[in-house]
């Protein structure tokens, strides 16, 4: 520790104070930048996507047409994409997850956490864009010659959920942007699910224990209900990072901007894959302006997401504080 | 006994769904790196460090440019973000514990963390390179520390979190101005941790495409000039991986093969050095 005397007693008191007073300043100014940033992305992007705004109103939102020669632009489309893709990658990552996390936190030999743990954590670390070339190379060729006609041969005839397994199985589509989004979220909620797990009194579980619950039962009966609130927070989590993937969901989705049905097997486009794929060669004017708009509702949509995950999150970091 | 059994066989089958979601998990973390390791070192050689990114369909060519971008790239966001998040992680932690705006920046700093990158790219857009008039490698760099500031702010802010009072009260005893003391002794105990959080946004921007797209654009040729588009290896790999020629798919492989090594040695580094120092 060089606390160098020099520095400090050879300076005049007068000095310190100002120096106090610019470095304190300082860091509350670039403090203060993180809430300009919030407010200055929402700003610039009503500002940008203006002309569009005020074109095509609120009837952008239901509107299917996406058409750039004739200038007519619709958002159902990308944003039905979006919604759908991240509700299949939520009805597979969930409940996977939640195995995942039981296994790390009850049922795991002690010396095989970390490693496990660690390794779900580096699948997290791993870019959008090696998910995404990974699913357009190797995953979606094998998905639409072997999964695609089983899936259509077995849930496919069910009445009902049936058309969803329909069509020609061109291995691209909604489907398959949605398991890869499942594959890239797993180790977000996963994650978070464990780091809740713990969080919940050894003396709960041990009790639970002593009157003779099952594993099972401790974790669906003590467990999870004590760590309801961060659970939901977890999945919201993971759901705002699916809505907003961009690298993975542009190579498997197949872009296409019409609904030609309700086959998950069709190929569909997200707002975040129209936004790669078209926003290069469009024109100045309201085909940008269009593209913007698209971008503020991906802002608003997971904005709304992110808040009532962290909100969930802070709850229950708020009740074990008072409980402990 | 009846319902003893009941419960055990639901117990058992519920531990054992449990293991084949953790092996379901595991099962395509190794399929990923194993087809990224197979493909990748096909591609390697030492054309790719030394060569430009080749037109289609000419078996000459590697990926210098977009490596030398893309760390060019990484690197100057890098030494714009991080002081930035590092002094804002310092005022959450040593003056705004609980005032309103220490508050409020911690929550949306949370959820700035989470926010869709394409979104930060548009932004970036709207704000530089539409005033600007044309794509440029700065307005990448801009794009990427917007990236940066969030986890190195919340990394600091935590690690400073974990520094104990007694220190900074100790060297106060000293007649150290605050500033001194959060510099000399706060920051500098807890400098493992906030290097891990630079280290983890290093490996976060690496792999960002999204908000390259609409910013630092490609560029096919070998550029440092930060006023034009300039190559990089995520839109280099976008490009040539849905491209349908050969040559530029073994390359995207390649490419893909750098960044994944590149990522995952830096977290591992990352931990490591973590580790070390907190011995956790």
């Amino acid at each position: 520790m060089s606390l160098t005397h020099n520095s400090i007693a050879d300076v005049p008191a007068v000095s310190h104070k100002f120096g106090d007073w610019l470095f304190f300043n300082v860091t509350r100014a670039f403090a203060a930048l993180t809430l300009v940033m919030l407010v200055g992305i929402i700003i610039s992007l009503v500002i940008s996507s203006w002309p569009a705004l005020q074109k095509f109103g609120f009837g952008f939102l239901w509107s299917r047409d996406w058409n750039p020669p004739i200038e007519q632009f619709g958002a159902l489309t990308p944003i039905y994409g979006t919604v759908v893709t991240s509700l299949i990658a939520l009805v597979i990552a969930v409940p996977v997850s939640f195995g995942i996390a039981l296994f790390l936190t009850e049922l795991s030999p002690v010396w095989l956490r970390r490693p496990l743990g660690t390794a779900i954590e580096l699948l997290a670390a791993v870019p959008s864009i090696v998910y995404g070339m990974w699913g357009l190379m190797v995953f979606v060729p094998i998905f639409s010659k072997y999964v695609q006609p089983l899936l259509a041969g077995t849930l496919g005839r069910l009445p009902l959920i049936g058309e969803l397994f329909s069509g020609a199985p061109l291995g691209i589509g909604i489907l398959s942007a949605g398991i890869i989004l499942a594959i890239m979220i797993i180790p977000f909620i996963a994650s978070v699910m464990r780091d809740v797990f713990e969080v919940t009194p050894a003396m709960l579980k041990e009790s639970a224990y002593a009157v003779g619950s099952t594993t099972w039962e401790v974790v669906w009966n003590i467990v999870l209900p004590y760590t309801k609130v961060g659970v939901i927070g977890g999945i919201m989590l993971g759901l705002g990072r699916a809505l907003g993937e961009t690298m993975a969901v542009t190579f498997v989705i197949g872009n296409s901007s019409s609904i030609t049905g309700i086959s998950l097997f069709a190929p569909g486009n997200s707002i975040a894959s129209t936004l790669a794929n078209e926003f290069g060669e469009a024109t100045p004017g309201i085909y940008t302006a269009s593209l913007i708009e698209l971008g503020l509702i991906l802002f608003f949509i997971t904005l709304v997401v992110l808040v009532f995950s962290r909100l969930l999150l802070l709850r229950l970091s708020k009740q074990e504080g008072t409980k402990t | 006994m009846e319902l003893l059994r009941q419960r055990q066989i639901i117990n058992k089958a519920a531990l054992a769904l449990s293991m084949a979601a953790m092996a379901f998990g595991l099962f395509w973390l190794i399929w990923i790196l194993f087809t990224t390791l197979e493909l990748g070192v096909a591609g390697l050689s030492l054309d790719l460090f030394t060569k430009m990114t080749p037109p289609p369909n000419s078996s000459e060519g590697g990926l210098a440019n977009a490596i030398a971008g893309s760390l060019l790239l990484v690197g100057l966001a890098t030494a714009l973000g991080a002081p930035i998040g590092i002094l804002a992680g310092i005022y959450l932690a040593e003056y705004g514990q609980r005032t309103w705006l220490g508050r409020t920046t911690r929550f949306v700093n949370s959820l700035l963390l989470s926010a869709p990158s394409i979104v930060i790219g548009l932004f970036v857009y709207a704000i530089y390179v539409a005033q600007m008039g044309n794509f440029s490698g700065f307005s990448g760099v801009i794009a990427l520390a917007l990236i940066v500031i969030p986890v190195v702010l919340s990394t600091t802010e935590n690690m400073l979190n974990l520094v104990p009072d007694s220190l900074r009260e100790a060297a106060f005893a000293l007649g150290a101005p605050k500033r001194i003391v959060i510099m000399k002794v706060a920051l500098k105990a807890s400098m493992a941790g906030v290097i891990t959080g630079i280290l983890l946004a290093v490996a976060r921007i690496a792999g960002e495409t999204a908000p390259l797209l609409f910013t630092a654009l490609s560029n096919q040729f070998w550029s440092l000039d930060l006023n034009k588009p300039i190559a990089n290896l995520p839109m280099t790999i976008f490009k040539f991986a849905m491209s349908p020629f050969k040559d530029w798919q073994e390359l995207a492989w390649a490419g893909v093969f750098l960044i994944t090594l590149g990522v995952l040695g830096l977290n591992i580094i990352a931990r490591i050095l973590f580790r070390a120092k907190h011995k956790l």
